[in-house]
């Protein structure tokens, strides 16, 4: 090996190193600064009261976040049930029904909508969606309004992460299988699906994560109410809307109590991070066991 | 995980933390000497920030700071000196009164609905039985037969907070109102909804909303100054002591014409020429 070529690599791996160690130095800083904030909340409201609480008057000495929560969990699987069937029937079109020259078109023009600042999606579900749902009750804003917003937003990552993956099966497997006598459809249904399934979760598990991070869409169109909702038509509001809505002009516990919710929302993804590593690891160990 | 994978991610993280945490660097430089301090309500804030900015422009090499903080932390501050002025969007109760204060302007609250709405006049009972969930149907305060959409600001705001005092008395903003983050929002979304009512700063209203009026009060400048419409609270600057200097100039200035007609093309209400 020459002398220069060692160099470069000593270099290239000191630099990544630093990297990586400064990027992971900030990710703790952040975690500490949100943790200090956050903590002070919690010797004027106990952990479990702050979590299962009903009631939330910041100005008024009640922290309780569970409707945030409710309402938090309740947009993201509403917008991944309305998410899945869509992306899932759009990724077998674009990897195995539509001729080449479709996909050429189709497949740019879902990579685009991620670029789309969910803003623009917030602003569209306002002035489209809020008046289209009052229609059907309720004043518009809703838990409905915004899972539809979310699943416009989530389902560019799910059809083309679930493309890929269909994409990457194996040709043999197919041919074998309409050599077989199989038709089109149960080729699809029983050989292609069930051999990206790794694949496909993990693009539902990435488009979670995405929904419960959304902010600024959810703002516009869920309401924002502190009420406990009890109907797909009943106004809501997210955690991280909460802080959002309210970091303005918060000041004293009330500031403290929306990092507590950061605090919660922190948890909330580093659970749904774990649940990803571990499908994609079990994606890696299933492909292990088909090359063996 | 592939490495490729795992540096494409660390790159993400950093980049993310950088754009989280440069501007919070970048504000704490900013932060440089200051002569004059403000501190206190966060409803007065803005105008104070527009007066302080104006104040600079035509005094360079002077720096007025304007903190936020709620009226209470204003008033405690202008007590104790860590700021030159307080601000306070309240009257100031018999304790406070010791304190040295001025009142800089007033501001009005109007209850607004949509323009198509036939409701011209509530009264405050209506108002506050509407945002306390007692009513929820337009008909019961002789409108037509729908649901009302309530509209609120966010805990912590000072114009809820106002609200509150003045309307709400002892009951609670009920929890299914809706909360929007700042005056715009809450007009806009009256504007969309025919069924909405919401309340925002009285300077704030315009042709796509209407204020409705109180107590058969049309809720207007004049009656703000005159105090027959009741949804009016001070906007008042106080001090430990009697100011002096250049804290008693940029107040001069506030007081002066000039600092008036700032303060009235901003929305509020004060007693110097109408616009």
């Amino acid at each position: 090996m020459k002398i220069s070529h060692y160099i470069t690599d000593r270099a290239a791996k000191t630099t990544v190193l630093i990297c990586a160690a400064s990027s992971i130095l900030i990710l703790v800083a952040i975690i500490i600064f949100i943790v200090l904030q956050g903590l002070p909340t919690f010797q004027k409201v106990s952990v479990f009261n702050f979590i299962f609480g009903m009631e939330w008057r910041p100005t008024n000495g009640q922290f309780g976040i569970l409707p945030m929560i409710v309402g938090s969990i309740a947009v993201t699987f509403g917008a991944l049930l309305l998410a899945i069937p869509l992306g899932i029937a759009c990724a077998i079109l674009l990897a195995d029904v539509a001729p080449h020259r479709v996909r050429q078109i189709l497949r740019p023009a879902v990579e685009l909508l991620v670029g789309i600042p969910s803003v623009v999606y917030g602003l569209v579900g306002l002035v489209l969606l809020v008046p289209a749902v009052r229609q059907l009750g309720g004043n518009g804003f809703s838990i409905l309004t915004a899972s539809l917003v979310l699943m416009a937003m989530v389902l560019p990552t799910i059809i083309s992460i679930s493309d890929d993956a269909l994409r990457a099966v194996p040709r043999a497997y197919k041919e074998g299988a309409l050599a077989l006598g199989a038709t089109r459809w149960q080729t699809i249904s029983r050989v292609l699906l069930p051999s990206a399934r790794s694949g496909i979760v993990a693009s539902i598990v990435l488009g979670m994560g995405r929904a419960v991070g959304e902010t600024m869409a959810m703002i516009m169109v869920i309401g924002n109410s502190i009420a406990f909702p009890k109907s797909p038509l009943d106004p809501a509001r997210t955690l991280t809307g909460n802080i959002a809505v309210e970091i303005n002009y918060a000041s004293g516990t009330h500031e403290n109590a929306l990092f507590a919710t950061g605090i919660i929302l922190l948890l909330f993804i580093i659970i749904l991070n774990s649940i990803t590593i571990t499908v994609l690891k079990k994606g890696i160990h299933k492909y292990a066991e088909h090359l063996s | 995980m592939a490495p490729g994978k795992i540096i494409r991610r660390l790159t993400m993280v950093v980049c993310l933390a950088a754009t989280i945490i440069s501007p919070v660097i970048l504000s704490g430089c900013t932060r440089g000497s200051a002569s004059v301090i403000i501190a206190g309500s966060t409803s007065v804030q803005p105008f104070a920030e527009v007066l302080a900015e104006q104040y600079m422009i035509l005094n360079p090499g002077i720096t007025i700071d304007v903190q936020g903080g709620g009226s209470a932390a204003g008033i405690m501050a202008a007590q104790s000196g860590t700021a030159d002025i307080g601000m306070s969007s309240r009257a100031l109760n018999a304790d406070e009164a010791k304190l040295w204060y001025v009142e800089i302007a007033k501001d009005g609250l109007a209850v607004i609905i949509h323009p198509d709405n036939p409701i011209t006049n509530l009264t405050l009972e209506q108002v506050r039985d509407i945002y306390s969930g007692q009513t929820t149907n337009w008909e019961s305060v002789g409108g037509k037969k729908a649901g009302i959409h309530v509209f609120t600001r966010e805990d912590g705001s000072g114009t809820r907070a106002a609200f509150e005092s003045l309307v709400m008395a002892k009951t609670e903003i009920m929890a299914r109102a809706m909360v929007q983050d700042s005056n715009g929002a809450v007009r806009q979304l009256v504007a969309d909804d025919s069924n909405a009512i919401g309340f925002i700063s009285l300077g704030l209203v315009d042709k796509t909303v209407k204020a409705v009026e109180l107590n058969g009060v049309i809720a207007s400048r004049e009656h703000v100054l005159d105090g027959s419409y009741k949804l009016t609270r001070p906007f008042l600057f106080l001090a430990a002591k009697e100011p002096t200097g250049l804290v008693k100039e940029f107040i001069d200035f506030t007081l002066s014409a000039a600092g008036k007609k700032i303060l009235d093309t901003e929305g509020l209400v004060t007693t110097g020429i109408t616009p």
